[in-house]
Formats: C-alpha cells, structure tokens, sequence
C-alpha cells in the first residue's frame, strides 16, 4: 500500500547552510494493508523523521513515496488534504497534541470542519460516539473536558478515535507508547492489533524492542539514518545478523532466560559472524566484486543497500557509521 | 445568569457534563460557548473588572461629557485661576478656559490615540511576527531585516521631525506615525512565541486535518497567545499615549485639537506648578496614569481568565 523507495533527508547545517546533515539515507521499505511495520532505532537513527516524511510533515530531499500505486513524494496543499484522508498520524506527546487551552472536542470540531462540513450535528454525534467505542472511551467520560483532566493513555486512544473517524488505511504511530504508564499500554498496544486486524495498516516508529516484537509483523532496524536489518519479526529477532541488531538484542532482559544464556548465545553468534559482511559476500557470490554494488542495486550507492539473506530477511552492510569500514574489507 | 452558568467549566462533577456535550459538538454553538464561559470567569475576576470600570469610566467620560458640557474647551469661560467649584469641578485656567471640558476632550484624543496608534502596531507587528515564526526560511530572514531596521531607527526623534515638519497636525496622523515606528519589538516577540508553538504537535496535527496556514495561526497559534497579545496591546495602547502625551508636551502636540498632554504642555508653560494650580495638571497627569495603570491590572486578571491552568486550582 505505501511505499518508500530510496528515501533521503539531507538537513543543511552549519552557518549559509554550508554543511550538510543525512538524517535519513536512501530508505525503502512498505507497509501493507492489515500489517505492523515497526520502525526501530535509537534517538537520532531517523525513525520519527521517515514517520514525519510519511505524513508529510516534512519535505523528503530524494527517493520517491507511493501510496495505492499513487506518486505521493510531493503534494500540493489540495493532494496533500485528500492523502489525509487515508493517512494519519499519532505523535509521541499526547498532552502536546492538544491544544491545552481547548477542550479536547476541538479537535474532532476542527476534523469536522475541515473534511466533513456537511454532516449534521446528530450524524456527527454518533460517528463521533462510535469512533470513541472503537478505542474503547466512554463518551461523557472524555468529551467537554481539558487535555489536562485527562491520562496520556485517554488522550493517545482519543487521538487514534480522530484518526478513525476519517476511515484511514494507513496510521503512522510514532512513538506513541512511549510516554504512557506501563498500565495504559497495554491498551493502547492491543488497540493497535485490533485496527490491524480491521485491516489498517501500521508504521509504528519506536525505540522498543519488545514492543516492536509484541505488535509488528515484520521490523525495520534503522542505524544513523540507514536500514540495517530489516524483514518478518520472527526472523529478525531469533537470528540477528547485522551487529547493531545484535548489540540491540543482546541488551535487552528475556523474562524467560538468563544473562548468561542470553549472551553466551550472542558470543557463539558473533564468534561466527566476525569479521564477516554478508551484505559483500552476497554481492560477491552473485559475481561482482566490492564496490561494484552502486550499479547492482539500482543506483543505490556504496553499502546502503541490502541483500536478501533469507527469504524475507534483508540486510545491509555490516558496517555500523557510514564512515566506518565494512569489517569484511579489512 | 442561569444559561450561563459553565457546566463545561473545569472541576465540575462528571454528573453535569452530559448538560454540555450536547452543545459542545456542534460547531457554531460551540465557540458561542467558549466566549460565553470566558466572559463568565472575565467578570469574575477583580482585576479585570476594575480595569474594566476605570478604563470604561473614562472612556464613558470622554464619549458622553461634552454633551453635558456648558463650554468648550478653549472658550474663556469663567474667572480665571479659579479653584474647583460647583461651576468649574476642575478649576479654570489662567485664562479662565473650562479645565474640566479640556479634560474632557483631551480623554477622547487619548484614547483615539491609543486605540489608532496601538491597532496599527499590533496589527503590523503582529502580522510580521506570525508569519516570519510560522514559515520560516527565507520569509523569516527578510521580515527579520526589516523589523531590526524599523528597530534601529531612532523612532521618538524621526516622530519630532515629522511632527515639527507638518504644518497642520491631527490626531489620526500622529497615531499613525507612533504606529508605523513602534510595531518592531512586538513582531519580534510575536515570532519567538510563533516559533515555539510552532513545534508543537497539536499544529502538525492541525495540519494533518488539511487545515491550512491562515487557519492554523488563527486557531491553533493565536489563542493560546491571546493574553500575550492582549497584553501586547495593551503595552502598545499605553505607550501610544505616553509617546502622544511627550510629544504634546514638548510643544509638537496636535493643532486642532485639545490632548491631555497639551493640557500639561500649557500647564507648564503658564507656570501653573508655581502658581499652586494644582487642579490644572494633577487631572491630565493622573487621567494618564490612571488609564495605562489599569490597563496594565486588566491584562493581569485576563491572564487568570485566558489561561484555564491558572484559574482552576
């Protein structure tokens, strides 16, 4: 359904814009119909702002974006109204996705306004009732009060029943467990298996493995701006192969393993993948040498790409930074 | 009071809001509703109501007076230096002219002044601000430039210039020119705020609605600056007429007619404070004092009001 194809951030840093900050390098992925795809990185790996481009929140600086086989890299201020209509957001903050002097209803008030000026007040009334018993809120609980008399966890579901009620295909949900209490995620997580369930489709951007793992279908790693490592969850989790994963992996706590299984597990892993690329040994296997992967694979340049390792699981250059050395060169 | 009373309001029980929910989602009800509730906690609130009354009374005074007024302002009326009395309630001039009917009409040419003067301002800088805070880039650097070189000129002394230069002088006009000199330091305040709700989410989830920007700085941004922007006003209203009374004083005041600042211009120039005429400088004097100061006490309560975080606990 959506498709990202190569895509770029560059940010112009530095006093006249002299130098330049990738934030996001030559990015693909897609997110299907009924489908979880997590994005996960750390702070500044480029998750949030590949969610932000999605939304269009920010202007992408290269590769293309598809939606339904649409071009939609660049819209105008008409499109862009029309993809939101398909596409919404759900940002990390909740209690700064409100505008804190408004009741919360404005912002139903102000969907209204914009998209469905016709609906009668009644119509609306019920539309508006049922989105709200989709996430599970009682009406008279939440409508008529501040953001600030309300939880995160209300406040995120509230603004997932925004969302619903323009009948969206694709929900980008950045980061929005994050900041809730451990007693509301679970609502708002399970929420989110049931949209997918109804046939959403999910860009779930988080820095949390274990959420990434709970909800997504399959994972995106992304490292300083680049895919890593992505494909199915299971395959990603239960045999990491780029070495950021492993890193990320190994230093998360298994409720049903010990420390020392878990990392003599990883020794044994590492032991095997040291000093080896299998991004360059694919490239090698298929009969091109090193440096030879910009024309392999369509223009993207040197060891951003991935290769397929198994079906459905892709990886990239085992290298971590971009201006490291891929361990298999040296 | 019984419609009015805000079932919505903060605090209140979870048994009164199925009173308001009916309304609340309903569009131009709705808003008819936030004005409602902020009038109610507006005129509950001291402060605001006693700028309010102040303010209001002499405005009333300047509107209504000169109706009741048995001469005009520059008319040699009465004996002259006479003390306040039933006849005269401010006392006369040297000349015996009315004190009371130049007060008065110096009421209306103040607040014509701080009204015209303020609006121009605000309405200038607070455009520039919005916009340069909200799109950024290179709009941002050029309405930059321009409000640091507005800034920089010297405006109280090109204000004397142009005030000496013109012939004929009118109230209008001089509100003008303080309008055109002072918008700087509210566009560049305007724009940090802008800048700093900018990032907020609810403005990209304002733009996720297809709202587009005109919109977003009208709903989204400006409310939340609305007791900023008052206050903004407020500032630029006063100071219009700080600005308007210093340039009356110094001589450069309007020609064609009678300003509190004139009123002191004369005062002095007729050495009244050594004449012990007290009643003819103390009324323009406090008048100003009176209405910037309450001014500045309205802004304070409207805060409270404004702000439901302050005014609910």
């Amino acid at each position: 359904m959506l498709t990202l194809d190569n895509l770029d951030k560059v940010y112009r840093t530095g006093t006249f814009g002299t130098s330049d900050l990738h934030a996001v390098r030559q990015v693909s992925l897609d997110v299907q119909r009924g489908e979880v795809v997590s994005l996960i990185g750390e702070s500044g790996s480029g998750k949030s702002t590949i969610g932000k481009m999605v939304l269009h929140l920010l202007d992408s600086s290269g590769g293309t974006m598809t939606f339904d086989g649409r071009d939609v890299t660049k819209l105008g201020f008409r499109a862009r109204r029309e993809y939101y209509r398909k596409v919404q957001g759900v940002f990390q903050d909740p209690f700064s996705s409100f505008n804190p002097i408004y009741k919360v209803d404005r912002t139903f008030e102000t969907l209204r306004r914009s998209y469905f000026p016709r609906v009668t007040g009644s119509e609306w009334r019920s539309r508006l009732d049922d989105a709200l018993a989709a996430v599970t809120l009682e009406p008279d609980d939440i409508l008529g009060k501040f953001p600030h008399q309300l939880s995160g966890g209300q406040l995120q579901r509230l603004l997932i029943a925004r969302a619903l009620l323009l009948d969206i295909e694709l929900l980008v949900a950045d980061e929005i467990i994050s900041m809730l209490d451990a007693s509301t995620r679970i609502d708002v997580l399970n929420l989110l298996g049931e949209l997918k369930g109804r046939g959403l489709g999910i860009l779930f951007v988080t820095h949390d493995l274990s959420l990434g793992n709970y909800v997504s279908d399959r994972v995106v790693i992304l490292y300083k701006g680049r895919v890593v490592e992505r494909g199915e969850t299971s395959a990603v989790f239960d045999d990491p192969l780029h070495p950021y994963t492993r890193d990320l992996l190994a230093s998360v706590p298994h409720l049903d393993r010990t420390w020392d299984e878990v990392e003599a597990e990883e020794a044994e892993r590492t032991q095997r993948l040291a000093g080896r690329c299998l991004y360059h040994e694919a490239i090698t296997a298929q009969g091109r040498s090193l440096g030879e992967e910009a024309d392999a694979a369509d223009g993207v340049p040197d060891g951003v790409g991935l290769v397929e390792y198994a079906p459905g699981h892709f990886v990239g250059c085992f290298r971590k930074a971009a201006e490291e050395k891929c361990p298999a060169a040296t | 009071m019984t419609a009015t009373q805000p079932t919505a309001a903060p605090g209140t029980e979870a048994g009164e809001q199925p009173a308001v929910t009916g309304p609340a989602v309903s569009g131009g009800r709705k808003a008819q509703g936030d004005v409602r509730e902020t009038l109610y906690f507006a005129l509950r609130n001291p402060k605001v109501l006693i700028g309010l009354v102040v303010v209001l009374g002499f405005l009333l005074l300047g509107l209504l007076g000169p109706l009741f007024l048995r001469h005009a302002p520059m008319d040699y009326a009465g004996p002259p230096m006479a003390p306040p009395s039933a006849d005269f309630p401010f006392g006369t001039t040297t000349f015996g002219q009315d004190v009371f009917a130049q007060f008065v009409a110096g009421l209306r040419s103040t607040f014509l002044v701080g009204l015209l003067g303020g609006g121009v301002a605000a309405v200038i800088g607070m455009t520039i601000g919005f916009v340069a805070g909200y799109r950024g880039g290179l709009i941002d650097e050029l309405l930059n430039m321009l409000t640091n070189v507005v800034l920089v000129i010297p405006g109280f002394v090109v204000l004397i210039i142009i005030n000496a230069y013109l012939g004929v002088r009118s109230v209008p006009m001089q509100a003008l020119y303080i309008g055109i000199f002072t918008w700087p330091w509210v566009a560049r305040a305007v724009r940090s705020q802008t800048l700093s709700l900018r990032s907020r989410d609810f403005i990209d989830l304002a733009r996720l609605s297809g709202v587009g920007v005109g919109t977003i700085l009208r709903r989204e941004v400006a409310p939340n600056m609305y007791s900023y922007l008052f206050m903004t006003f407020v500032l630029l209203f006063g100071g219009s007429i700080l600005t308007a009374a210093s340039l009356d004083f110094i001589g450069l005041g309007p020609t064609n007619a009678m300003s509190l600042g004139l009123m002191m211009n004369q005062a002095v120039q007729w050495s009244a404070l050594h004449l012990g005429l007290w009643w003819w400088f103390i009324p323009p004097g406090l008048g100003i004092t009176l209405i910037v100061g309450s001014l500045y006490i309205m802004n304070v309560g409207l805060d409270e009001v404004f702000n439901p975080k302050l005014r609910e606990m």
